[in-house]
């Protein structure tokens, strides 16, 4: 697995402020001079990949590409699988995104103000798709497996793990990079701005991200890159390599209702989904990593399934977007590196600025405070815009 | 002559900067494609630098005669000066 986010930029850094309950947020001034209506953000920092990547390469990644880049470096490292392997095998990548606002909108100034298209350069088109991940990373790394992008707005990611884990599975292939990418530029999330969308708790940044809490007012954007290695049992046997966790469940459905406005059917249908393709009883989940944003809606919904799959004060809950915000299409992906975290290193993360429950969250056994548990399985759900649900269940490697 | 001189150097300069390389290698006698290691997309590349640099339209197709530097220092000479009088 591999990790690049606003809590760290590698599994050791964020694996230390996950423990601690560090948040990633500030205020951005720039969005506040650009009218953002709150200005608060997950803060990545741009890696430098001159001397890293050539110039071709580098040119036509996107901000989000970048940090789905080191992420996957780290991804690949941590998983021993070199050049050469890759070079000989047939590994395929299935990545998380769904958009790329500022290579569009720096494309479309060159076009307004130039009326001359070939001034926007050659790099732009491989910025600007949606494929823009898988197109790239497809590319550097050399990949001759399955290559395409999942695009599922804020559960992008997760789908992206969930498809791949069933292409293993079926035997299609052997080794998928997986995982979620999320731009955090300024033009990135206006129009999420345009739906007050997020918190406006501007004076206090670190403390306005509260899922759960019944004082929560929206999500703060945030963004990064998370890769996840998948490989099939006989493989990473084969290779001797170093195996952090099984993904035995993947449920998911489809809303049909409302393209913003959560529901409880939803996600209920895709956590009993994951759980029946787990085989596990609600007692066997030691950990639910919550979809929770910190929206009013989102988060009673999302209680409400989990209460209703779970029942009363069971399982504990936390949502790591209490200090990580919302990276969206990465979320997914990241979240699943997150519990891994919290799997290999006998915590649970805890979902802080939670102070006052809601009627509903008050149901949960929500973690307020780091928490020492040994973590056998885990599940983490995923929920976006048009209804789209995916739950995940991941469980501890053992021989 | 001094304009000429200037240009060539300018040029030397944007290029090494675009294409990452060192000036010292780019030489009138050297291979453009083969220093600078384009690839059929960094062509349009070399058309938005010399567009930006010298506010003259290129087509593609005006670098099908160029091989060397000195075709390319001679080609944008060119333009800059038909430009001027025009």
């Amino acid at each position: 697995m591999g990790i690049y986010s606003c809590i760290g930029k590698n599994p050791d850094e964020v694996r230390d402020s996950l423990y601690v309950g560090r948040s990633g947020i500030i205020l951005d001034p720039v969005r506040k001079e650009m009218g953002y209506r709150s200005g608060l953000t997950g803060f990545v920092e741009r890696p430098a990949l001159k001397g890293m990547l050539d110039r071709r390469s580098r040119i036509m990644l996107p901000e989000q590409g970048e940090y789905a880049y080191m992420a996957t470096m780290q991804a690949l490292e941590q998983a021993g699988l070199d050049e050469d392997y890759i070079n000989e095998h047939e590994i395929g990548i299935l990545y998380g995104n769904d958009s790329s606002a500022k290579p569009v909108i720096d494309a479309t100034d060159i076009m307004r103000e130039k009326k001359d298209n070939m001034l926007i350069g050659s790099a732009s088109v491989f910025q600007t798709l949606n494929s823009t991940i898988t197109m790239n990373l497809s590319t550097i790394f050399k990949l001759k497996g399955v290559n395409f992008t999942i695009s599922a707005a804020c559960a992008s990611g997760s789908h992206a793990i969930g498809l791949g884990y069933h292409f293993i599975k079926t035997g299609l292939q052997d080794c998928i990079i997986t995982g979620g990418a999320q731009e955090i530029n300024c033009y990135s999330m206006a129009t999420f701005d345009a739906l007050s969308a997020f918190s406006i708790h501007e004076e206090d940044p670190q403390r306005a991200s509260r899922p759960f809490d019944r004082s929560r007012d929206g999500l703060i954007p945030s963004g990064g890159g998370a890769t996840i290695v998948l490989e099939s049992l006989e493989s990473a046997t084969k290779r001797g390599a170093a195996i952090l966790g099984e993904v035995i469940g993947y449920g998911f459905s489809s809303n049909g209702e409302h393209i913003s406005n959560p529901t409880v059917s939803g996600p209920v249908r895709s956590l009993q989904m994951a759980m029946r393709d787990a085989g596990m009883n609600t007692a066997d989940i030691d950990y639910i990593n919550a979809h929770a944003t910190s929206t009013p809606a989102g988060d009673a919904s999302e209680a409400k399934a989990l209460y209703t799959v779970f029942g009363e004060h069971t399982v504990p809950v936390s949502s790591t977007k209490s200090m990580t915000g919302h990276e969206c299409w990465m979320a997914g992906a990241s979240e699943i590196v997150y519990s891994l975290l919290m799997m290999h290193n006998g915590f649970i993360a805890p979902n802080i600025n939670f102070e006052h429950p809601d009627e509903y969250s008050v149901k949960l056994n929500i973690v307020k405070t780091t928490a020492e548990k040994d973590i056998n399985v885990f599940l983490s759900n995923s929920f976006g815009f048009g209804g789209t649900n995916s739950s995940l269940i991941v469980r501890k490697w053992s021989k | 002559m001094k304009q000429n001189e200037e240009i060539i150097e300018k040029i030397n300069h944007f290029l090494s900067e675009e294409f990452e390389v060192d000036e010292a290698v780019i030489t009138p006698g050297g291979n453009v494609r083969e220093v600078l290691e384009l690839d059929s997309l960094d062509y349009i590349d070399l058309v938005v630098v010399v567009e930006s640099n010298f506010s003259f339209k290129v087509k593609p197709e005006d670098f099908a005669g160029i091989t060397t530097f000195s075709d390319f220092y001679n080609y944008v000479i060119s333009r800059v000066n038909s430009k001027e009088l025009a």
